[in-house]
């Protein structure tokens, strides 16, 4: 029997005392300490946060939330997808069309689609002029492209490396659909050139702080979207599905449904992310869907922890970090190094960082 | 009934409309006739080799049979025929009089109350005991039901009692991962409890164990007889003399002989065979 409790208590059950102060104090950092340091100090004051930081950390939360998603289906479900970046990008291009709508006067299209030889918007051009229409499909469009592909793969029982390969050709197809200028959706240059988001500039300090505090809130509720997922039986039956799928079989689950279900949900945050990402990073191109982008996606999970969403946060924000300073001040190297990190966390950290505090203590039980 | 009320009627919160109520997998499960299960003319090959030639048993309802024979004598087969893992090439396999085993997906045969056992165990290695036997659970197997599902006392109690019954209780909240061969063997027995199924198919349950946890296990197979009815697979002899009334030999895919453990062992076929005198 199902047992009626109130959501808010289940809500508090999610984290323990501790943790939830944690959560609470980080939240209270990016959402009061950030906006007031960036606002009222001056830049010659030591606690003073730039406006660049500002935007670049709400792009890396952006990615923290891919990073999320993708532990979700990768570290509890034990389905690696290495193709993320594909509804990464499709949120993304979902909310470039409505910044495009944006940028042009009444009346004008933009000369990628003029080039087709048409003086009118074509008809899937035509609804992201409303903001609302986009901020659902920001969700739909990922989530029906998962669900369709996943329903057949699944299906079919595909299953390990074999589905890996897979997604890895359907950011790849997604590429090359995107790539073409027939197609309608910028070519290779993309969308870009953005300038406003519901009347405000995306240009503005202001708009990208007020930006960066709603990817804050976007990592905050999707984290515990996902803890809530994990920590439900459902969850139980994830874990079972990754340790022995056809036990859950014979135990009655129909496991096609579970991960449709976790696939679904994950790729719905990834759009999410991209829609978050496109306005702060002002650009989306058919690059972002680069087979190599999705395999960077689960580094960062692996890096950090896989099944534990906590490490996919950090991953994500390590490797990321590593990648500005490194891109910057060493550019040939950067590859170099997020190899060589790959194959250090695949030889020393099998659980990643937060498996390093119980890698230390159980060798020292040892 | 203006719109309004009928809006009211859809958003009422305590109503779960039809269509959203998983389709009763199956229909009931009807015995009346004496058998529980209904295998006529099964053949399955697997590139040439047939694994299962021809194969007719019938399983009475609260019976517990044992299946014996050498192997590759189609045992292993028979139980995956049984569960839907694998589609046999001609013949049919009923549960009950209304159930086609051969239609249904494994999950759906699961839940309509064929509970199994596998040769080597396999539980849940990441979750605890207690969360293995949480899963098993008799239960809706939906999406939304696990995911707001909460135990209530009386769940607590039965796993409780299982913990109990298969001598686990003190490792109830250590990962499955950790209990040794012969634990791993009587928690996916606990399981399949949870699951209280109609039919239980077990095979080699004592692989692995101490002659104590044996003598145990025979009890436990016994005392579920005739509420349950119980399939077991073994090839330790002492055991399935412990335990069985009535005994089938498997020889290279079909039924050799059928009887009790007397008439098995002074049958000239079976000596043949599998005795091999």
């Amino acid at each position: 029997m199902l047992m009626r409790q109130p959501f808010v208590m289940r809500l508090a059950r999610l984290h323990s005392g501790f943790g939830w102060a944690v959560v609470l104090l980080l939240a209270a950092f990016a959402l009061v300490v950030v906006p007031l340091l960036n606002q009222f100090l001056t830049p010659d004051s030591a606690l003073y946060i730039p406006d660049w930081l500002v935007t670049l950390t709400g792009r890396f939360l952006c990615l923290a939330l891919v990073a999320l998603a993708l532990d979700l289906i990768w570290g509890y479900t034990g389905i690696l997808s290495l193709g993320h970046g594909a509804f990464f990008a499709l949120g993304g291009y979902v909310m470039g069309m409505h910044l495009t709508h944006n940028r042009m006067e009444a009346g004008t299209i933009p000369n990628f689609i003029q080039f087709l030889g048409r003086d009118d918007w074509p008809w899937f051009w035509v609804p992201f002029q409303s903001f609302w229409f986009t901020a659902v499909m920001v969700f739909l469009v990922p989530g029906a492209l998962a669900l369709v592909f996943g329903f057949f793969a699944f299906r079919s029982r595909v299953r390990g490396v074999y589905f890996a390969i897979i997604t890895q050709a359907l950011t790849f197809a997604s590429m090359l659909f995107f790539y073409r200028t027939e197609t309608g959706f910028g070519g290779n240059t993309g969308l870009t050139d953005f300038r406003e988001l519901l009347g405000f500039s995306v240009r503005e300090a202001d708009t990208r702080l007020v930006l960066f505090m709603l990817s804050a809130v976007a990592v905050l509720l999707s984290y515990l979207l996902c803890r809530y997922i994990v920590t439900s039986k459902l969850g139980r039956v994830l874990v079972a599905i990754r340790d022995a799928e056809s036990r859950v079989r014979f135990t009655g689950y129909n496991p096609l449904r579970y991960k449709l279900f976790v696939w679904t949900v994950s790729a719905m945050l990834c759009g999410l992310a991209g829609a978050l990402y496109v306005p702060q990073t002002g650009v989306i191109n058919p690059g972002e869907m680069a087979p190599a982008n999705s395999i960077e996606m689960a580094v960062w999970v692996a890096l950090g922890g896989r099944g534990t969403l906590v490490g996919a946060l950090v991953g994500a924000g390590t490797v990321n970090g590593l990648k500005t300073w490194i891109t910057a001040a060493y550019p040939d190297l950067w590859l170099f190094v997020l190899g060589g990190l790959f194959i250090a966390v695949t030889l020393f950290l099998p659980k990643g960082v937060m498996g390093l505090r119980e890698q230390i203590t159980g060798r020292s039980k040892q | 009934m203006s719109m309004v009320d009928t809006l009211r009627e859809l958003g009422k919160r305590d109503e779960v409309f039809p269509f959203l109520q998983q389709a009763a997998p199956s229909p009931a499960l009807d015995t009346r006739h004496g058998p529980i299960l209904y295998v006529e003319g099964v053949t399955k090959s697997f590139d040439g080799f047939r694994a299962l030639d021809d194969l007719t048993l019938y399983i009475d309802d609260g019976e517990l049979r044992c299946l014996i024979g050498p192997n590759g004598a189609g045992k292993t087969t028979l139980m995956d025929v049984l569960t839907g893992k694998t589609r046999p090439d001609t013949g049919q396999a009923w549960f009950g009089q209304r159930l086609n085993l051969l239609e249904l997906p494994e999950h759906v045969i699961a839940q309509s109350g064929i509970g199994r056992k596998f040769q080597k165990p396999t539980v849940f290695e990441q979750l605890t005991v207690f969360e293995n036997l949480e899963l098993a659970m008799h239960a809706s197997r939906g999406l939304w039901t696990s995911l707001r599902w909460r135990l209530d006392g009386e769940q607590q109690d039965r796993i409780d009692e299982v913990l109990a019954l298969i001598s686990l209780t003190e490792q109830a909240y250590a990962p499955a991962g950790v209990l040794s061969h012969g634990q791993k063997q009587w928690l996916e027995i606990g399981s399949l409890l949870m699951q209280n199924p109609r039919l239980l198919l077990v095979d080699e349950p004592v692989a692995g164990m101490t002659g104590q946890e044996t003598e145990k296990t025979a009890e436990l197979l016994t005392s579920l007889a005739g509420k349950h009815s119980v399939v077991v697979v073994e090839h330790d002899m002492d055991f399935v003399r412990s335990i069985a009334r009535t005994v089938s030999v498997l020889h290279q895919g079909s039924v050799l002989a059928e009887g009790s453990m007397d008439e098995i062992q002074s049958d000239a076929r079976v000596r043949e065979v599998y005795l091999g005198e």
